[in-house]
């Protein structure tokens, strides 16, 4: 049997410190990662992928304390190194190789892989053929190295950006197996400077900035913690705002901007929509160009840092 | 494609089961591809094989150095010494040197560093992969050695020592080399010391055609120690060349230290 993670889920960072000479990487960050789909976002040199390689064994902390399954990585990396898979964020292959011989070449250092054609399969890199790893396409690659970090059955994954360069249906395909993945009960830490990414894949989201935890928790309590949500509609000029405030839940506010274009912010949900039409076709009133500002990541990531996060 | 006639994707399939495979295993197959990826590669059988192949059989049948001059039998008897030391640095050092700096420069020291297989483990199989290229190499090159009408004396016991440490001298310099400097430094300048060493350590020009000062520190050079020392086995019978063992053992020691200490993974 394997030791369950304790209550500090599978990935514990306490006040992680990582310099390179005079730059600090990371600075002081907290980071708790439980069992499930954590994503790990943030812009380009935010101290992403050193926070992971930390996790991974492959750095020493400054200062601070790193638990990864409950095991130091460093000094209990024999122990951790069978029951993590690491996707890195390039390369980890002989230039010679090929795809399939590299791949059951991991599964041979593992006690029981998974198996390889079907996982070959499973990710279209059947088609490498006999082709050397240098010579494959980067999606090829990035598959390659996904089988890689899976093959050996671990409880836990780290995927640096996992989808970087690759085209959106290959994107899609990445994203179901990291599913397939959590379904099956293996946990999964990826990077990643996508938002919709980390929106739509997450269970709980680590937004990095600067070398630190700026907010974390589920995509939906990021996204309503910030700034509220509008809709927006048109109608004929000088409908009745006060009329429209009393069908609407108390935290809303309604106001005509100009003559005849309206908004409404709040909790922007089916509900409100919903109050916001009936109420319309109860005074006669078509509304028109209806839309719906929800608030995003991207907004909340702005709100947090002052900067626009660039994929 | 369903879930349903996917197998791969059916629910646990990639339920956790994690453990290392028996380190002897890891290591076995670690070497396996190693091995394969040596042979495969096209720059390295040339200065592994064909290289030395060509060396042994040109000077044998070509009278390109005046052998007679210091007092030898026939040309084969002095080159075939000479060119199974220079097979044994073209593995352990010029190839090694090489591969290994590309597996640093591409991560894939890196990321072996993240799998169950632990550094020692992939230190030994990397050193298994050289004895079985070294192995081919001095089958094909006594085939040929023979075919020649080489007649070769002496232990072959002191042979294969000097072999083995001859390896761990080579290796340790080489590991060191793709350790420390850029891939395409290495490449370009274990090919220079292997070109280098060709001409100036006794292989097919024999040292005392250099002037006495070179000679005695060309003598000092392991390519020099290990193809004289082959050379006083299997061409005049000595027992056991214990100098040349000696020049071997400190290259070794030095080598492989340097290389544990200053070795970078990234």
């Amino acid at each position: 049997m394997h030791q369950e993670p304790g209550a500090g889920g599978v990935l514990q960072v306490r006040g992680l410190v990582k310099r390179y000479g005079p730059k600090t990487a990371v600075d002081g960050l907290d980071l708790t990662a439980q069992p499930g789909i954590t994503a790990v976002l943030g812009p380009n040199g935010a101290g992403k992928t050193t926070t992971i390689e930390t996790c991974e064994g492959y750095r020493r902390p400054d200062a601070g304390e790193v638990r990864v399954l409950g095991l130091d990585p460093v000094t209990q990396a024999a122990a951790l190194r069978p029951r993590i898979g690491v996707m890195l964020q390039s390369g980890g292959v002989y230039s010679g190789a090929r795809a399939d011989e590299m791949l059951r070449h991991m599964a041979k250092l593992h006690a029981h892989p998974l198996d390889v054609d079907a996982l070959i399969e499973r990710l279209g890199l059947g088609s490498c053929g006999r082709t050397s790893y240098r010579r494959l396409s980067g999606g090829q690659q990035q598959r390659l190295a996904l089988a890689m970090a899976v093959v050996g059955r671990p409880e836990l994954v780290f995927l640096d950006e996992p989808t970087a360069g690759l085209d959106p249906q290959a994107r899609r395909s990445t994203w179901d197996l990291v599913r397939e993945l959590r379904a099956d009960g293996v946990s999964v830490v990826l990077t990643t400077h996508h938002m919709d990414e980390a929106e739509q894949l997450a269970d709980d989201v680590a937004i990095i900035d600067a070398g630190r935890v700026v907010a974390q928790g589920s995509p939906e309590r990021l996204c309503k913690g910030g700034a509220e949500n509008t809709l927006r509609f048109s109608g004929r000029p000088g409908l009745d705002v006060a009329s429209l405030l009393k069908a609407l839940p108390m935290d809303t506010a309604a106001a005509e901007l100009t003559p005849g274009s309206y908004r409404v912010t709040g909790t922007v949900d089916p509900q409100l929509l919903a109050t916001v039409t009936s109420w319309c076709a109860q005074h006669g009133v078509m509304p028109d160009r209806i839309s719906v500002e929800r608030h995003t990541l991207e907004d909340v990531f702005l709100e947090l840092t002052g900067k626009e996060l660039r994929a | 494609m369903s879930a349903d006639t996917n197998p791969a994707t059916a629910s646990g399939t990639y339920t956790p089961k994690p453990g290392a495979a028996p380190v002897g295993r890891m290591i076995a197959a670690q070497a396996a591809l190693e091995t394969r990826m040596l042979l495969r590669n096209g720059e390295q059988l040339l200065l592994t094989v064909v290289i030395p192949s060509l060396l042994l059989v040109l000077f044998s049948t070509v009278s390109i150095v005046d052998f007679g001059a210091t007092g030898e039998g026939k040309a084969v008897d002095f080159l075939t010494p000479g060119v199974l030391a220079l097979a044994v640095m073209s593995t352990a050092f010029t190839g090694q040197a090489i591969a290994t700096g590309f597996e640093r420069r591409y991560g894939v020291l890196k990321r072996l560093a993240a799998s169950p297989l632990p550094r020692w483990a992939l230190m030994a199989a990397k050193t298994l992969a050289v004895l079985v290229t070294e192995v081919l190499q001095i089958v094909l090159l006594t085939a040929i050695a023979f075919a020649l009408g080489w007649s070769p004396q002496g232990n072959p016991l002191a042979v294969l020592l000097l072999l083995v440490l001859g390896t761990a001298a080579f290796s340790g310099l080489g590991l060191l080399m793709a350790g420390t400097l850029k891939a395409e430094a290495t490449l370009a300048a274990a090919n220079l010391v292997f070109l280098l060493l060709l001409v100036g350590g006794g292989v097919v020009v024999p040292l005392d055609k250099f002037p006495d000062a070179a000679q005695s520190v060309l003598g000092l050079l392991p390519i020099s120690a290990l193809s004289d020392g082959l050379r006083d086995v299997l061409q005049h019978g000595a027992s056991m060349p214990w100098g040349a063992a000696g020049i071997l053992v400190v290259w070794a020691v030095l080598g492989l230290a340097a290389a544990a200490r200053f070795f970078r993974w990234e």
